[in-house]
């Protein structure tokens, strides 16, 4: 059986729209991973321990198992204890907070970096810690960690793939789809790999536009 | 928790980690021959040979290694590429840990100082010999810190040929995810013992990392 | 308030690091209006004295009272953050290095707090900013990055800033220390414009010609002490004592 690239434009649809529902969940999860980054950072760093210990426990326990894994306990786990979510909530929940773990990490190291100065130049006006905090250091962090953090969203983007097995119909699994009419998968999977590199470098010269805008406000 | 059950499957999680174990072992290790090769053709003279290798690095590394396994697996038959799924695993993930470890190993070759370089050409030797009596022994120490982060996120990553059926430890606890309705105890099985292993593996890393900076 | 009670009032106030003394047993007491400038050779205590005002370095004793309310108060941890971030707006501060915050631009350093804490509206926020930056000089940076500026131009928007919260005195901790010495009179110039108008100020600082000329009282402190304090024609004239002397000594050398 050779190969035949001419199976692929009448099946262009499904595999766009597949290609979609990858930069969706890249979205929305990668906006989770930063929300969630943060967060976990400034518990982590400021918490009662009451909090601090339990998020530094989950970060453990997700930085040391397969992000596979862990899609499968949010997927079947929530439906468990009796939630039944879409598997895209569930796929896009798990690849988020994987990937806030990480940037958690990334983001305590840019706080911790911020001068300490800062600090004073906020309390010194009358903000309180919990303002301090928000309006003028994790801004600073987030600006000073966007290189790394943008490695994680990108890493984000490929990791994406693996929502395929609980069964989200991104790329991966559209282009199953069309194998299974087509029983053709280098071509489909040739394809989808062409539509995750362009996505890819459309991301990199996106994040790269936001470090250079960035550079002039440190 | 269902501790009953627990006792009941561990021995199949067990069995599944020798597959794991031997997974990571085997593509850590091509991925470090890829590595080493990937950073030579980036460093090459050659610019032909530099441009394969940081194509090797773009296409890999822009790419899900999920998809490089499905190519590999599923397409590979219609191009003459034969392999079983334990095969394709080991190929697919340690060429694709190969791009990650040429950047690596490429970072650490640059990271040393170019005064070492300019001190041994002047001293006489060749650019080979500089290459392999000053700059390659200091590379290897700047480089077993990242390496072992490296070689961390490939024992997670292991688990990506859960997707192409070979049974390891992921897909024995995905299989009794589904059979059995038990996701946490299923997860926390699976869980303990990848980070056992990574833990173990942290152990040897940092103390191979002592033992390099003593010298 | 009874009418006898001093402005500031710092009473008894002592400061350990460990073992380390910083501050042994210091009082003073700033009225409304005066200018004190606090001088003595580094480590002698006089930037941890200055920050004791608005309790960004807590004493281990004594107490510090501002218009006959105590900083320091002695309260629960929620209250006493409520009473003392109250208290921080009432109490200017500026930097040796500038503290500027380097993400927004001079309008929003400056209308940060305002409109965070005082609930002023975008336009009166910005109004406000315009006002200040026109009093130090800078009214036409005020859509710059801090990283646009010279260190000079960075600590008059500090200043503006902190002025921006209308606060009741000024507290200087080395303010020109890390300015290149041409920018340093820019600066000197936006202090003195502040003394005319009759802010009271601490200036803790090293430029003693600067505080010869411009201030009420000087405070010379050495090793956690005040050693001599009074009117500065008779501090830098015929100090008495003979660190005061010393350290004069080495410090007006070439600044007359």
């Amino acid at each position: 059986m050779g190969l035949d690239f001419n199976v692929v434009p009448e099946f262009l649809d499904l595999i766009l729209i597949g290609a979609m529902w990858t930069i969706a969940i890249t979205l929305v999860a990668g906006a989770i991973s930063l929300g969630g980054g943060v967060l976990f950072a400034v518990i982590a760093l400021y918490g009662h321990w009451l909090v601090r210990y339990p998020i530094k426990f989950f970060a453990w326990l997700f930085m040391g198992t397969p992000l596979l894994l862990q899609l499968f306990l949010i997927y079947f786990g929530l439906v468990q204890v009796g939630i039944d979510l879409p598997a895209f909530v569930a796929g896009v929940i798990g690849l988020g907070l994987h990937f806030a773990v990480y940037n958690s990490d990334i983001i305590q190291a840019g706080i911790l970096a911020v001068d300490k100065g800062q600090t004073e130049g906020g309390r010194t006006l009358g903000l309180s810690q919990f303002q301090t905090i928000y309006k003028i250091i994790v801004p600073q962090a987030l600006r000073n960690t966007l290189p790394p953090i943008g490695n994680n969203i990108i890493a984000l983007l490929k990791d994406s793939a693996l929502v395929s097995v609980i069964g989200v119909t991104e790329l991966i699994h559209a282009s199953q789809l069309a194998i299974s009419e087509t029983f053709r998968p280098f071509e489909f999977y040739i394809t989808a790999a062409v539509c995750y590199y362009a996505i890819n470098l459309a991301l990199e010269a996106i994040l790269r536009k936001i470090e250079n805008n960035a550079q002039i406000a440190r | 928790m269902d501790i009953d059950l627990m006792l009941r499957v561990y021995p199949y999680f067990l069995e599944a980690t020798l597959i794991t174990i031997q997974l990571a072992v085997l593509t850590v290790v091509l991925g470090l021959i890829c590595g080493a090769l990937g950073a030579a053709a980036r460093l090459s003279g050659n610019k032909y040979i530099r441009f394969l290798g940081a194509t090797y690095v773009s296409v890999i590394r822009g790419t899900p290694a999920l998809i490089q396994l499905f190519i590999l697996y599923y397409g590979g038959s219609q191009v003459g590429i034969n392999l079983d799924a334990f095969e394709a695993g080991v190929i697919g993930l340690g060429f694709n840990i190969g791009a990650y470890m040429t950047e690596t190993i490429r970072g650490a070759i640059i990271a040393v100082d170019k005064g070492q370089v300019e001190a041994s050409r002047t001293l006489g030797m060749s650019k080979s010999q500089t290459l392999i009596k000053v700059v390659l022994p200091q590379a290897a120490r700047l480089m077993i810190r990242p390496l072992g982060v490296n070689i961390n996120a490939q024992i997670k990553a292991t688990a990506l040929v859960s997707a192409i059926s070979v049974v390891e430890l992921t897909y024995t606890a995905q299989r009794y995810i589904g059979s059995t309705y038990k996701p946490f105890e299923m997860f926390f099985l699976a869980g303990v013992i990848y980070l056992a292993l990574i833990y173990v593996t942290s152990l040897l890393i940092s103390w191979f990392d002592r033992k390099a900076q003593i010298k | 308030m009874s009418p006898t009670q001093p402005f500031i009032n710092i009473r008894h106030a002592k400061k350990n690091y460990g073992d380390l003394e910083v501050l042994k047993d210091i009082s003073l007491q700033v009225e409304k209006g005066q200018i004190v400038a606090i001088i003595g050779p580094s480590g002698s205590g006089k930037s941890t004295l200055l920050r004791a005002i608005n309790d960004l370095d807590s004493l281990t004793e004594g107490e510090v009272w501002l218009e006959g309310m105590q900083v320091n108060k002695k309260l629960p941890t929620r209250q006493y953050e409520k009473h003392i971030n109250k208290l921080r707006q009432e109490i200017g501060m500026v930097f040796q290095h500038f503290n500027l915050f380097p993400h927004l631009t001079v309008r929003e350093n400056i209308t940060l707090a305002p409109k965070m804490l005082k609930g002023l509206s975008n336009a009166n926020a910005n109004k406000l900013a315009q006002e200040q930056l026109e009093r130090v000089g800078l009214g036409d940076r005020i859509d710059y990055y801090p990283s646009q500026l010279s260190g000079g131009q960075k600590q008059r928007v500090a200043i503006a800033r902190a002025l921006a919260m209308k606060p009741k005195v000024m507290l200087f901790d080395e303010a020109t220390s890390s300015l290149d010495p041409e920018l340093v009179e820019e600066v000197n110039l936006v202090m003195k414009q502040l003394a005319k108008e009759n802010m009271t100020m601490i200036i803790v600082t090293h430029e003693m010609a600067f505080a010869q000329s411009v201030c009420d009282k000087v405070l010379f402190m050495d090793q956690g002490v005040v050693v001599e304090e009074g009117l500065p024609e008779i501090i830098f004239k015929t100090p008495q004592h003979e660190r005061t002397k010393s350290f004069l000594a080495n410090h007006l050398n070439g600044r007359f």
